[in-house]
């Protein structure tokens, strides 16, 4: 089997504070391969969204944070790497989607010039009539009716459900290996939610994509990822195909987790402990899903 | 920007101010044609007629030389105009960048700039131009340095707060995702959501830096005769007071009108453009 394209080894990261070190990830490992889709679940603060930023390689620069372990990027280790081949890979090699896809255009220039930018990090020496047609065609596979019009559009022009389907255009225009998303569409409403989500998912699989997919929704995940990860204060605490894991959750806190979905049925909000002993236990695999077997 | 002028003129209030703004500006450009007598801006002396009260020969009446006072109010709106538009164009854009580099980029760089700034904010302003023009020759291009250095660190504040907002916005992540530098991320992405609120600013100030340079030159620090200076014009009548009263009055209504007008424009932008300070 080839080497995955991202492998994280015994990640740890600290933010150093006054009143010393605050440790956010206690040791994590996880990989994932060409096309494959893979979900880190947890809940707020459980240190989904900092591994994406140190993916990216966004906190190593930060002075305040001590990280350690491994981020192995195409090989490249991500953690040692210089700052300038790090920044060098953002854009082109990665990409990211956001929860609010307003706001993550910027207000004061249309979508056109932003694509631009996007487009240019590959080809900095790209001309204008030829962006465009590269972009019309990205904004069309993302069913858009009428991207002409969309692409002289501003961000706020247009609907939530729209400027997710640019933002999946633009993060995937340069055919980057490795896709995050962290909690795409979850300022979005659901049926909207529903359609980028697919749409990303079958734009992943014609460009062969890995996806790291950050989230809180479990229905979500269980409709996208082919693995998942749950994560528990800095700590993995189940991995798993996605059927087994949730057919037959393992660890405490999954159990809890999964336990937490409020129904549609009714029967009131879920009584879940805050806190309990049992979910600090350790790391549970389903059958041949340890890093170590799947890695092997 | 057309939206934008159209809103302007709907307004009452804010349609006095372009009126009066484009009165002083109209009339300081085209000086050379509407005034009276346009060689009295200088160094001219005619006894014949000095000291005359407003007459429609001489509309403000004449000064103790015998000058038109009309003609040397409106080559003294030059001047300020001038003054002021220099005075902006340096200090908005240095003021700009030291806000948003110590904006963005935080830590030491924001503790030193942003301390620096608050020395040059603690000063009272017109203490502060009095003392750079007690350092230098009083000049007209000296007086523009004085303002100028009392100016931008206005601007520094104002940038630096919304910076500090805006950096948090998504789109300043979404640029650091996809590799943006950080000048690229400053200038290109976070200013021109700053622009409305600078434009709002200058437009307020283009009045005040008039108000500043005129009590400058009222205390003899600024252009200096035959030079008209509507400052300088009022500081030299005010010793002919109650008598020659035109003499203090037409230069004074002068400054009210251009920073008047120039208040009424900037409030009226500021609630069109949505900025609050």
């Amino acid at each position: 089997m080839s080497e995955p394209i991202l492998k994280i080894e015994d990640l740890k990261l600290g933010f150093k504070s006054w009143s010393g070190m605050n440790d956010v990830l206690h040791g994590i490992s996880l990989h994932i391969r060409q096309g494959e889709r893979v979900a880190l679940v947890g809940e707020s603060g459980s240190g989904k969204s900092v591994t994406a930023r140190l993916v990216l390689g966004m906190l190593q620069e930060l002075k305040n944070t001590h990280v350690s372990g491994r981020i192995l990027f195409e090989g490249q280790d991500i953690n040692t790497m210089p700052a300038r081949t790090c920044h060098a890979m953002r854009g082109t090699k990665m990409s990211m989607i956001f929860q609010d896809p307003t706001s993550s255009l910027n207000p004061t220039y249309p979508i056109s010039v932003q694509f631009t930018e996007v487009l240019r990090r590959k080809d900095p020496e790209i001309t204008r009539q030829r962006a465009r047609e590269i972009a019309i065609a990205a904004l069309t596979d993302v069913h858009i009716n009428n991207p002409e019009r969309v692409y002289d559009s501003y961000a706020f022009q247009l609907s939530g459900g729209m400027n997710q389907r640019v933002m999946i255009a633009m993060a995937l225009v340069n055919n980057p290996t490795l896709l995050l998303a962290d909690e795409p569409g979850t300022a979005l409403d659901v049926t909207v939610q529903a359609q980028t989500l697919n749409l990303m998912s079958n734009l992943v699989e014609k460009h062969n994509t890995a996806v790291l997919f950050i989230s809180h929704n479990l229905g979500v995940v269980r409709e996208f990822a082919d693995r998942v990860y749950v994560i528990y204060k800095g700590n993995l605490v189940e991995q798993g195909p996605t059927e087994a894991l949730f057919e037959d959750p393992r660890h405490p806190y999954t159990q809890a987790l999964l336990s937490a979905v409020p129904r549609i049925t009714g029967g009131g909000i879920p009584d879940i402990a805050e806190t309990s002993e049992s979910f600090g236990l350790p790391l549970v695999a389903h059958a041949g899903f340890s890093e170590k077997e799947l890695l092997s | 920007m057309k939206k934008i002028f159209v809103t302007l003129t709907r307004n009452p209030l804010s349609l006095t101010g372009l009126i009066l703004v484009g009165l002083v500006v109209f009339a300081a450009i085209f000086a050379d044609f509407i005034t009276p007598f346009p060689d009295h801006r200088g160094a001219v002396v005619d006894f014949l007629n000095f000291n005359q009260p407003p007459s429609w020969t001489h509309l403000f009446g004449t000064d103790l030389v015998g000058r038109d006072l009309f003609t040397r109010v409106i080559y003294a709106y030059r001047i300020s105009l001038i003054l002021g538009i220099v005075v902006l164009v340096i200090a908005v854009p240095i003021g700009v960048s030291i806000g948003l580099l110590a904006g963005y980029l935080g830590g030491k760089t924001e503790f030193v700039l942003m301390r620096m700034t608050d020395v040059f904010l603690s000063i009272p302003p017109l203490v502060l131009a009095m003392s750079v023009m007690g350092l230098l020759e009083p000049t007209l291009a000296n007086g523009m340095i004085a303002v100028t250095v009392m100016w931008w660190p206005w601007y520094t504040r104002l940038v630096f707060n919304i910076t500090r907002a805006e950096k948090e916005e998504g789109y300043v992540l979404a640029a650091e995702v996809i590799g943006a530098s950080k000048l690229h991320i400053m200038f290109r992405e976070i200013l021109p959501n700053c622009v409305p609120s600078i434009l709002t600013k200058m437009t307020l100030d283009f009045g005040f830096v008039i108000l500043i340079a005129s009590s400058l030159s009222f205390l003899g620090l600024g252009v200096q005769p035959p030079t008209p200076d509507l400052g300088s014009m009022v500081a030299e009548g005010a010793r002919y007071l109650p008598d020659s009263w035109w003499l203090t009055v037409f230069p004074g209504l002068a400054i009210l009108i251009a920073v008047f007008g120039f208040n009424l424009i900037g409030d009226a932008l500021r609630e069109i453009l949505g900025v609050d300070q």
